[in-house]
Order: structure tokens, then sequence, then C-alpha cells
């Protein structure tokens, strides 16, 4: 760890698929830290990379075909002791007590996120009951029903009994972050928690979330390609592009002042903060196959700034630091 | 639940109306009737057929009264007296016929099922979990085996084998010391040591079915997003697997029990042919080539009445285990 502030740091993460097409990419180097109580959003158009980052954080990713081929996640634990969660054991027992118990996760489908042939409450209880093997049922069922309470589902004590096909996408997302928090995480992934939501749920949701992080001080990563939720719940913004994190900052600095040209294309493209990347093209041209990545800075065959005879040549350096805590992948910042 | 087995139960009634009135319709399919093939039999085979007897056997089915009224014969003698007709091959009641075969049928079926499933769902589960693992690679290539391979010749094949590893000849359920002999520890033991070929020949099919289904579905349910929330909950691999979406891919499973008893009957006529063994599937066969009608009609009717019993059966069992249907 560089700054015992952060609870996670990534370093130079890489997380291939090997498939019968060939080697995918799907995160290639990318830095990025949590700090501890703060939220991180991370945006990017959809492929860049940004759930094979958060799966690969639990060591969630499914091998075969994938694998971390390189890297590091720093995570600070309780006590001060740090592990690399990239070095662990993925089958293991030391990662298996940390998930959905130190770190917890949720999902961009809640219409899927739950066993079809279990009730809510049992599947909740269950998370409990995990990482607390000693307590009564009673007590987990009881616990359960304060989280779904807390969550904002009226009438819990009925609805833990209910099937997920019983609930509709936005109380299904509300029980998915109720089962989320019930061991206490520290740190709570979000991937693209209202993405499958309209947007007043989406709204409700994300308003739960910070109150909950108030309350509890847990750390939020919250990934998204929904550029007015980041600058809503972000104290940090990275904006991935194939695979890396292109720039990384505090919500204020980069929203003000966007160094990337990707970053700015992301920017130019939404008028009032609250258009969704999928819909309005950020940038025109489309995203490489992260197969074939082409030498040289990836961004180099859309980029309005590209220098020919540079940004062709080589990798653009990671981490240039242009401004206190500001960081760019760019030539237009390199000495 | 209650609810929702009454419902089956009552969808089930016309279901039956509608086998026994086929079944009837396979009775009358020969030209002739049922009683100028039995005095043709008789002819044929030197017999001065006995007016009394052809009488007394016309007004018993009703057989000079018109089709609809012979129906209702059939069905009121086979409902309120179990008469369901007599064969002229065997010379003896169909019921009597069926009584005697229905159980091993029933039971070699029970027994092959229960094998199928002993082995298909381990063998599924693991193949779908380690998908394109050797494992896998082994076990696709030997159900295909499996399911190309005619049973019969299978059949032979072991059959072949034991005579020529044991010197020990596969007749039959029974070894013929046995056939007439009544029920003992000892005849219980011959029959297992005699059943297992014609088990491992029918269940082999089924197997190589049940795991080809369980892997396709497991494939699918294992890339739903549930699966990975119970990874990310922090639950034991095994444990997940078999909870989760197991629970689910073995829905279509419990689905096919309903089906399985004719499928075995039928896959199971060659067989039992070939093994010589004393179940219903040969009686039809031969039933329907003798145009023994009220044997062919009887055994489809108790077959297809079994099918139905048991697709609700399956259709219990479902409810039982995924919540949506039994909602629904
Ligand atoms: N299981 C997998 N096998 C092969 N490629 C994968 C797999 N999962 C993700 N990828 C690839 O990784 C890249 C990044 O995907 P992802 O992280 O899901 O993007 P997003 O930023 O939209 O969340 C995509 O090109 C995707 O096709
Ligand atoms: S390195 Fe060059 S091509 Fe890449 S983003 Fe910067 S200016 Fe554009
Ligand atoms: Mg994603």
């Amino acid at each position: 760890m560089n700054n015992n502030e952060n609870i996670l740091e990534m370093k130079n993460l890489k997380t291939h698929f090997f498939t019968d097409r060939g080697t995918v990419k799907a995160v290639d180097g990318v830095n990025l830290s949590v700090k501890r109580g703060k939220t991180l959003g991370i945006i990017g158009e959809s492929g860049c990379g940004k759930s094979v980052t958060a799966h690969s954080i639990l060591r969630l990713i499914p091998s075969p075909p994938g694998q971390i081929v390189d890297g590091g996640i720093q995570y600070q634990q309780k006590d001060n002791n740090i592990i690399d969660l990239a070095k662990l054991d993925a089958r293991g027992d030391t990662i298996r007590k940390i998930r959905g118990n130190e770190i917890s996760m949720i999902f961009q489908e809640p219409m899927t996120s739950f066993g079809p042939q279990y009730t809510i409450g049992y599947q909740i209880m269950e998370a409990i009951l995990i990482h607390n093997p000693e307590m009564a049922e009673t007590k987990a069922k009881n616990k359960t029903i304060n989280l779904l309470d807390q969550v904002g589902i009226p009438k819990a004590e009925e609805r833990i009994d209910s099937y997920p096909h019983e609930f509709s996408g936005g109380m299904l997302q509300r029980a998915m972050i109720a089962m989320a928090l019930s061991c206490s995480p520290r740190l709570l992934i979000a991937d693209e928690p209202t993405t499958a939501l309209d947007v007043t749920v989406e709204a409700q949701i994300l308003e739960l979330l910070e109150e909950l992080q108030d309350e509890t001080g847990m750390s939020i990563i919250i990934i998204t390609h929904n550029l007015a939720v980041v600058s809503e719940v972000a104290d940090q913004i990275a904006v991935m592009y194939l695979g890396r994190e292109v720039e990384f900052a505090d919500s204020d600095q980069i929203i003000d002042n966007p160094l990337h040209p990707y970053t700015k294309g992301l920017w130019n493209s939404i008028p009032s903060l609250d258009g969704e990347l999928e819909e309005l093209k950020p940038v025109k041209g489309t995203v490489p196959d992260p197969i074939n990545i082409p030498a040289g800075c990836p961004f180099a065959d859309r980029c309005p700034e590209m220098m020919a005879g540079v940004c062709d040549q080589g990798n653009p350096p990671e981490k240039i630091e242009v401004e206190e805590g500001h960081f760019v992948r760019c030539f237009l910042y390199s000495e | 639940m209650g609810n929702y087995i009454l419902r089956r139960f009552l969808v089930i009634i016309p279901l039956l109306v509608v086998i026994s009135v086929i079944s009837f319709i396979v009775v009358q399919l020969p030209p002739g009737s049922y009683v100028e093939t039995y005095i043709q039999n008789l002819k044929n085979q030197g017999y001065q057929p006995d007016e009394k007897e052809i009488e007394r056997l016309q007004s018993r089915y009703g057989l000079n009264q018109p089709a609809y009224i012979q129906y209702f014969t059939w069905m009121k003698n086979m409902i309120f007296e179990g008469d369901m007709g007599r064969s002229f091959v065997y010379k003896q009641p169909v019921s009597e016929i069926i009584a005697e075969r229905a159980p091993m049928t029933i039971m070699i079926s029970m027994m092959a099922m229960l094998l199928q499933w002993i082995v298909a769902v381990p063998i599924g589960i693991f193949s779908a979990r380690y998908q394109y693992s050797i494992f896998d690679y082994i076990v696709t290539f030997f159900g295909f085996i499996g399911l190309a391979l005619p049973n019969f010749l299978f059949a032979l094949v072991l059959m072949y084998f034991v005579y020529v590893h044991t010197g020990w000849a596969v007749v039959g359920i029974f070894s013929p010391e046995f056939v007439d002999a009544s029920w003992s520890f000892a005849k219980l033991l011959d029959m297992m040591k005699n059943l297992w070929i014609p088990l491992v020949v029918i269940a082999t099919a089924g197997t190589a079915g049940l795991i080809r289904t369980l892997r396709g579905t497991l494939l699918d349910e294992l890339k739903k997003q549930y699966v990975t929330t119970a990874r990310a909950k922090g639950m034991k691999e095994r444990k997940l697997i078999l909870k989760y979406p197991v629970r689910v891919a073995i829905n279509p499973l419990i689905s096919t029990i309903g089906w399985m008893l004719p499928a075995i009957v039928g896959g199971e006529v060659v067989v039992s042919q070939v093994l010589n063994l004393k179940t219903l599937g040969p009686v039809l066969l031969g039933s329907v080539k003798s145009e023994d009608m009220y044997l062919a009609g009887g055994i489809i009717m108790i077959l297809s009445s079994l099918t139905v019993i048991g697709t609700l059966l399956s259709d219990i069992l479902l409810a039982w285990v995924d919540p949506k249907v039994r909602y629904k």
C-alpha cells in the first residue's frame, strides 16, 4: 500500500480471457484505489472491462477461460493487515471468508440475482449464517427482517417469505443491497446497480446507498455508464477505456477539468450531466476489439488530438500526475 | 399446493377417457370382428368353433351391437369386473396376462430409472461443472455411443461376453430351475444375478439422454447471475452448485419421469425378446402381429394410463420443488 487511507489498491491489474478466438485482454493494467469510507465511481463504455475489474477483486472471474495474469489487488483488512487478493486461491477459504463478509457485491441484473427456488428471506439468512455459523436461526431471521426494513421494503416480516418472482426489479435490488449489507461489509462493490431500473427507482437506490454509507462508514465502488450517477455519488472517478483507466481523480477535479481526450469527449457529449453513455455515442468511432488492441495508444484512431509519430508508436505512460491526485494516461501530458 | 393437485387430477379424467377410446379403436382396427378372427384362428388350427361359445362371447362383449355400445360394454366390464376381454392366442383373459407381466415390467422400468438417475445425475453435474475437461469429453463420447448403439445389439454383446467369460447363458430373468419355483431368498438372488443385464441395457440409452439433458440445462444455469451471487456471498463451491443451479436444472428431468415408463417398455421390447424377459413389450408386439386385439388394446390402455398417472406424479413433484410452478 502506498497510502494508508486506502482500503483497496489495484496495481497494474491484468485479467485476460483465453478463448478460442484469442486472448481477450479485458483488463490490461488497471491502477485504481479506493479510500476508506469514500466512493469510487468507475465509468466507461460497455465492454471496457468494468465488470471484469469488479469481479477480479472478489476473484469471481470464471476460470477457465479467465485468469488474473499480472498485478496486485492490495486489500487492507480491519486489523491493518494487508493481503493481496490477486494472489489468493480463488476456490480457497481466505477469499471465501472475505466474500459477502468484508467485501460484498451487488449486480446489474436484479431479476436474476436471486435463486428462483428459495425465498428472499432464506437467501439473506443464508448469507448471514455462512459467516456467523454460531448465530441462532431466529436471530438471523430477525436480522433479515431488520435489513429488509432498513432498505425500505414495506412489511418486511411478511415479505421475507416471498419468492424472487414475486418482487419487482426495484424491490429485488433493495433486497440485494440488504443481502450485501448483511455482514456489515467494509467495501461494497455495486456493478451498475441501477441500469436495469427506471429513473425514479434509480434515484431512490442511489440515495439509499449514500445513506447506508453515512451510517456504516463503508467504502463503495460504483460502476456505471451513467455520468449523472457517478457525479452524484462518487468522491473519486475513474474513466476506463479498453481495459485501462485513462484518467483518475477526485470528482470535482475530473468533472471541472477533464484532461484525457476521451474524458473530454464523454463530457462534451453529455449536455446536462444526465444522459447515458450507451445511448449517446460518446465519441465517434467504435471501441477496438479487445483481442486486437492496436499498437500505441488504444484510443488513437478515435482521438481528435492524436499526434502522428507519437501516439501510434508506443503505449502512453501510465499514471502521469498532472495536478495533485489527478492522473492521466496520454502523451499530451508526458514530458 | 392441495388446490394444484386437485386441479391436475381433474384434468386427468378426460385424458383417461380419450385414452380408453383410442385403445378401443385399436381393438376395432383390424378388418372383421373379434369373433370372426377368433373363428378363423380356430379353423386354422384345425378346430371346429363351438356355436355356444361364440354366442356367449357375442353377448358378453356386445359384439353384434353398434360400436359405441361395444365400447361401453368393454368399459363396463373393465371397470366393474376387471374383464378386459380374452386373448385367443393365450386362451386366457387379458387381465390375467397383464397382471402376470405388468409387475415385472413396472419393476424393471423403475429399477432402470433408478439406475439411470444414480448414474446420470452425478456425471451430468460433473461434466457441466468441468465443461471441456477430459472427463467431459469422455462422458460426451460415451454418451453418443450409448444413444446410438441399438439396445438389442448391446444386449447380445453383453450376453456373449457373459457367456464367454463365465460359461453362463442368460436365458431370462430367472435361471431355469427357478422359473416355476415359488418366491424365496434363493430365487431373489437368482433374479438379481440375471436382472443386471437387462437393466444395464435398458438404462444405457436413458442414462446417456439424461446426462445430455442435465449437462445442457446445467450449463445454462451455471452462467446465470444467481450462481455468481451465491459465490459472492461466500458459499462453498460444492454446496452452492448443488443447492442453486442443480436444483433448477433437475426440473426438466423430473418432468420426464412420467413418460419414462412407456419409453422403457417401448425400448425394451426387443431387449425382452432377446433376453426372454416376461414383460409386456413382447406380448404387445405379438398381439399386434396376430391381431389379438383385446390383448393389444388392453396393454395400450394400461401403458397409456400409467403414462398419464406418471406425468401427474412428475408434475406434483415439480410443483413441490419449483415455487413458480406451484403458484401459477
Ligand atoms: N467469460 C468471459 N469470456 C470471454 N470474454 C469475456 C468474459 N467476460 C467478459 N469478457 C470480455 O471482457 C471484456 C470486458 O467485459 P466487461 O468487464 O463485462 O465490460 P463492462 O465494462 O461493460 O462491464 C468484453 O470484451 C467481454 O467480451
Ligand atoms: S495518447 Fe495520443 S491518441 Fe492517445 S489519447 Fe492521448 S493524444 Fe489521444
Ligand atoms: Mg458490466
